[in-house]
């Protein structure tokens, strides 16, 4: 099982072992990580499940396709690698996946 | 007999969206006690906007509907009870009657039952929905039986022309079943849109395949020569359309019963303040059963959404929890039907002006409800971004013009005033 790690803006972590298969935002529910809420279920409607891609990752995975990029754009704190986590699939090649969670306290 | 109560209790009756959402968040916030999740149905909590798209369709197994699976409720000490129901709850006692016979005691206790498929109030159902074609469209099982009588070329009649009769006809007609929507009112999703939406929606589903009637009440049905099946769907005009599958959405019937019957306020919906409580201050009720005040429309309504179940549920837990929380928050909504991608943002009734933005053919605009020089709603195809920058209109009463609202080469978000 992968293994993705959370990280919250004061430092601390959750470290998640994630099924493949499932989304990046499911892994990060399951293990109640503040801040991915994932109301629509991951059907790419309410983007609260919004995470920034470590710089070293954001290489391994297949890039954000335009629905995404045009949920995200209305998200706060968006930063050139933000993601919506729900459109990010776990494979054993994101075996140590780094997220970032924006601060949502501004 | 009655369990003893050694700690604090957390009781949730019900284990559907808000339920489960309820459970984990009253950890999260703090509580150290038991938390215990009643549910009728044998499932742990599961998403139920899938059960008319991707499950109905067989793209997702049962074990990707779960919110959560079992180990994070195991991890968050989180008992959970399938297949049991709340009978009865006696407040003086703190006290919740089983249907397995046992008695809970509770010291928060929080009402999630959500509800169940309206029925057709019409002679001789109890027949009808005995038989194996005919399927209300609610729960799981519901569902997973549908799916095994989904067969390409089975003549499927929906009955009722909203959201899920809509999702089910653009399913099925893609799996190539032969497919009807019987509708009452004078066009689909009367109670929600406009009539241009009603409209195109109408026409997107006539050129996939689907027959839509509209206008068109039910008066009964035809058993087969055996009796052991529906055979046809008979209208009140006379007509008879014959069927190897019926699917029944006519609406939701809130469960607000076993509430009603211990005294709690009870209005289309269990009647609950801002901050989920019920009129006993240690009962609190989220979801679609609740009848609750929202700030931005000024009035008490009863929703039936997703995000509406899960903030509820988030306002519930921190509540009890002794850190009080207000809900008051925009509705919204979403509906997949074929490549379209309809978001829709707050109510639209009582709008006074209609505002397109670009031709309903190209399926991709946006429709805006205003009131009064202010967007009230707004319905989305495929235009995420004006979903979301019309939930901030909606929420911040923001002042539009018609004009600049219908014109696509001006960019929504310049519209927004300057932060």
């Amino acid at each position: 099982m992968p293994i993705i790690r959370f990280i919250q803006p004061d430092g601390s972590e959750t470290v998640a072992l994630a099924n493949v298969g499932e989304s990046v935002m499911q892994a990060a529910v399951n293990h109640q990580v503040h801040g991915i809420l994932g109301d629509c279920g991951g059907s790419c409607s309410c983007a609260t499940c919004h995470g920034y891609v470590d710089e070293a990752w954001t290489g391994h995975m297949p890039e954000a396709e335009s629905y995404e990029i045009d949920m995200l754009t209305c998200a706060m704190n968006v930063r050139p690698n933000s993601r919506l986590t729900c459109q990010i699939n776990v494979t054993p090649e994101l075996d140590g996946l780094l997220i970032h969670l924006p601060d949502t306290t501004s | 007999m009655t369990t003893a109560v050694p700690e604090d209790t957390a009781l949730i009756v019900g284990a559907g969206h808000a339920a489960g959402e309820c459970a984990t968040s009253i950890r999260d916030q703090g509580w150290t006690g038991r938390i215990v999740l009643i549910g009728e149905e044998p499932h742990l909590p599961y998403q139920r906007p899938p059960l008319s798209k991707a499950f109905l369709s067989g793209e997702l197994a049962i074990e990707q509907l779960y919110l959560k699976p079992q180990a994070t409720y195991d991890k968050a000490r989180i008992e959970f009870m399938p297949n049991t129901r709340a009978e009865r709850i006696d407040r003086a006692a703190r006290t919740v009657a089983l249907s397995d016979g046992r008695e809970i005691g509770y010291t928060k206790l929080v009402i999630a039952t959500g509800g169940h498929a309206r029925r057709l109030a019409l002679p001789g159902m109890d027949v009808i929905e005995k038989q194996p074609n005919f399927h209300y469209l609610r729960t799981l099982d519901h569902v997973a039986r549908i799916r095994t009588q989904f067969h390409a070329g089975a003549r499927l009649v929906i009955i009722g022309g909203g959201y899920i009769g809509l999702e089910v006809a653009a399913i099925a007609v893609k799996r190539g079943l032969r497919v009807t929507v019987i509708e009452a009112l004078p066009r689909v999703l009367a109670r929600v849109t406009a009539p241009e939406l009603s409209a195109f929606y109408e026409r997107v589903h006539r050129e996939a395949g689907v027959d839509v009637r509209t206008g068109m009440a039910v008066s009964g049905f035809e058993l087969d020569a055996s009796g052991d099946a529906v055979a046809a769907v008979v209208c009140a005009d006379g007509s008879r359309i014959p069927a190897d599958l019926v699917i029944v959405g006519v609406g939701l019937q809130p469960a607000t019963g076993i509430a009603e019957a211990a005294g709690l306020a009870v209005d289309n919906g269990i009647v609950v303040d801002e901050h989920t409580r019920t009129s006993d201050p240690d009962i609190f009720a989220i979801g679609d059963c609740t009848n609750h005040p929202n700030g931005l429309l000024g009035r008490r309504l009863r929703l039936e959404s997703v995000p509406n179940a899960m903030e509820q549920a988030r306002t519930a837990a921190a509540t009890l929890c002794g850190k009080e929380r207000v809900y008051n928050s925009v509705p919204w909504f979403w509906s997949d039907q074929y490549d379209l991608k309809l978001k829709m943002v707050g109510l639209s009734q009582g709008y006074d002006e209609l505002v397109l933005r670009r031709a309903p053919e190209s399926r991709s605009f946006s429709a805006f409800y205003l009131k009064d020089g202010v967007m009230l709603a707004a319905d989305t195809v495929s235009r995420p971004q004006e979903f979301m920058l019309a939930k901030r209109f909606v929420a911040e009463k923001i002042p539009v013009c018609a004009a600049e609202l219908a014109d696509d080469s001006v960019p929504l978000k310049s519209l927004l005033p300057a932060v």
